[in-house]
């Protein structure tokens, strides 16, 4: 896949790594931009902690979408992305999810039942939205209780994915995994309110391989714009102040 | 030594032994009669069976994590029947994880056993049979010896083949300390959160034990052979 990345790299071609939770926004922005721009996008999936091995190590990505801010800042510091190109391009909402309709209520009271015997989380230490599900049920005094009943996640495509197939009665999800234009479109939710946990902050950055490649520039430009905007808004993320 | 590795990590070596030593055994169970069938049929089932035992080598292990999950979960068929059996889902549990195990490393079990089978041939049995032994009899004080190199391999192959095994119990497992995290996604969770030093003492044990496993198996088996004619 990288020589196929680097073989098309030029001018007008940007790669850009993005976290697996941003699959669905991203394949619409990298559309959208490609439209407006005539530039194009060449977009990886998958995990930040798996990026930044990569990136530290050659790996020929312009731009990084993270799922947190501390990895683009870590890439700053190291020297493999440019100083003051970062920028929150969406604020992540986690929700309790289940597939069975009625199962979770509008308030998570769910949880303080016995109605499930697993609860599907993503890795509390790689993933920021398993570290938010956690701390969400330290603010509710739940966290003790129901650890023996968690099911871990390599990533939150994976908690998603034992939720969806029914393996765990219902699970901390991010919200953009679970909702379509504006609502959730299967089984039940309750959208954890932002205050239960330290904000998801998912940040982009210019990486150094990128520095020259004005597509690159674009596409964070791009991010900020207000057409950007309103689409990740409509997946469910919070947005920054512009 | 304990000071090097977090107790998580040496409850993930526990259990990845566990489940090696355990599918080892249920494995050679269930592939001793399947090689011997498949070396001496002459169904007409026995190219298809063949090739199905040869699937797990196709598909890539996530996948067919993907869908052991499926299977396991409540809607798949092994789900349904554990469920009215009253045992729940068989997904996030260390029977989960061996039958996983098991159907991942089926072909590296009984492909050198069947070799070894059809090696020896029909002929040792026949002679066995006629100076008196039951056919149970002449398989495991005539057939099983003669075919020993070829159950060392297999026993070695999937001992090994599960201890490095890792998507499919990524996709089943569900990372439970103690009873579903093994070594090789323990790894990897280091690697992911970037705690480099902690991938690397745990993955330089995992090698260091596995050559010296191997190793060890496989200068007895020389030596074993050896022995024979």
């Amino acid at each position: 896949m990288f020589a196929l990345l680097a073989g098309a790299a030029s001018a007008a071609e940007v790669t850009v790594a993005v976290a697996a939770n941003f699959t669905a926004p991203m394949q619409r922005l990298a559309a959208l931009f490609e439209q407006q721009t005539g530039h194009r996008v060449l977009a990886s999936y998958g995990s930040t902690g798996k990026f930044f091995a990569q990136i530290g190590n050659g790996a020929p990505f312009d731009v990084f979408l993270s799922a947190d801010d501390e990895t683009p800042a870590k890439l700053e510091q190291g020297g493999a992305a440019v100083p003051g190109t970062r920028l929150t391009y969406a604020v992540g909402r986690l929700a309790l999810w289940s597939r069975t309709a009625g199962m979770v209520d509008a308030k998570g009271e769910v949880l303080r039942g016995d109605g499930f015997d697993r609860l599907a989380i993503a890795d509390p230490r790689l993933a920021p939205y398993g570290a938010a599900a956690v701390q969400t049920l330290r603010s509710l005094s739940l966290l003790e209780h129901l650890q023996p009943r968690f099911v871990t996640g390599e990533n939150i495509t994976q908690a998603h994915q034992f939720v969806a197939t029914g393996n765990a009665p219902l699970g901390f999800v991010a919200l953009s995994q679970v909702q379509v234009d504006g609502r959730i479109g299967e089984g039940s939710a309750w959208v954890v309110p932002a205050h239960l946990h330290e904000p998801i902050v998912q940040q982009a950055v210019l990486l150094t391989k990128g520095r020259d490649n004005p597509a690159a520039r674009a596409l964070l430009d791009f991010l900020r714009s207000e057409p950007a905007r309103a689409l990740i808004g409509r997946y469910g993320y919070d947005l920054a102040r512009p | 030594m304990s000071g090097l590795l977090a107790p998580a990590d040496w409850a993930a070596i526990g259990l990845t032994l566990r489940l090696a030593m355990a599918t080892t055994v249920l494995l050679l169970l269930v592939a001793l009669p399947l090689a011997w069938w498949l070396a001496g049929s002459a169904s007409r089932w026995r190219a298809p069976v063949a090739a199905l035992v040869t699937l797990p080598l196709v598909l890539p292990p996530t996948v067919l994590g993907f869908y052991l999950l499926v299977l396991m979960g409540p809607d798949g068929p092994l789900g349904r029947l554990t469920q009215s059996l009253g045992w729940g889902l068989l997904s996030f549990t260390f029977t989960g994880l061996l039958i996983g195990s098991v159907v991942y490393s089926l072909p590296f079990a009984v492909q050198p056993l069947r070799d070894a089978f059809e090696a020896a041939g029909k002929r040792p049995l026949e002679v066995a049979q006629t100076l008196g032994a039951t056919p149970l009899q002449a398989f495991v004080s005539v057939v099983l010896p003669l075919a020993r190199p070829g159950l060392l391999t297999a026993a070695v192959l999937t001992f090994a083949h599960t201890i490095g095994e890792f998507g499919v119990v990524l996709m089943i497992g569900g990372s439970i300390p103690g009873r579903t995290q093994v070594v090789s996604t323990q790894i990897y969770g280091h690697v992911e959160g970037m705690d480099y030093a902690a991938a690397h003492t745990l993955a330089v044990m995992l090698l260091v034990f596995s050559f010296a496993v191997l190793l060890a198996l496989s200068l007895l088996g020389r030596r074993r052979m050896r022995v024979l004619p």
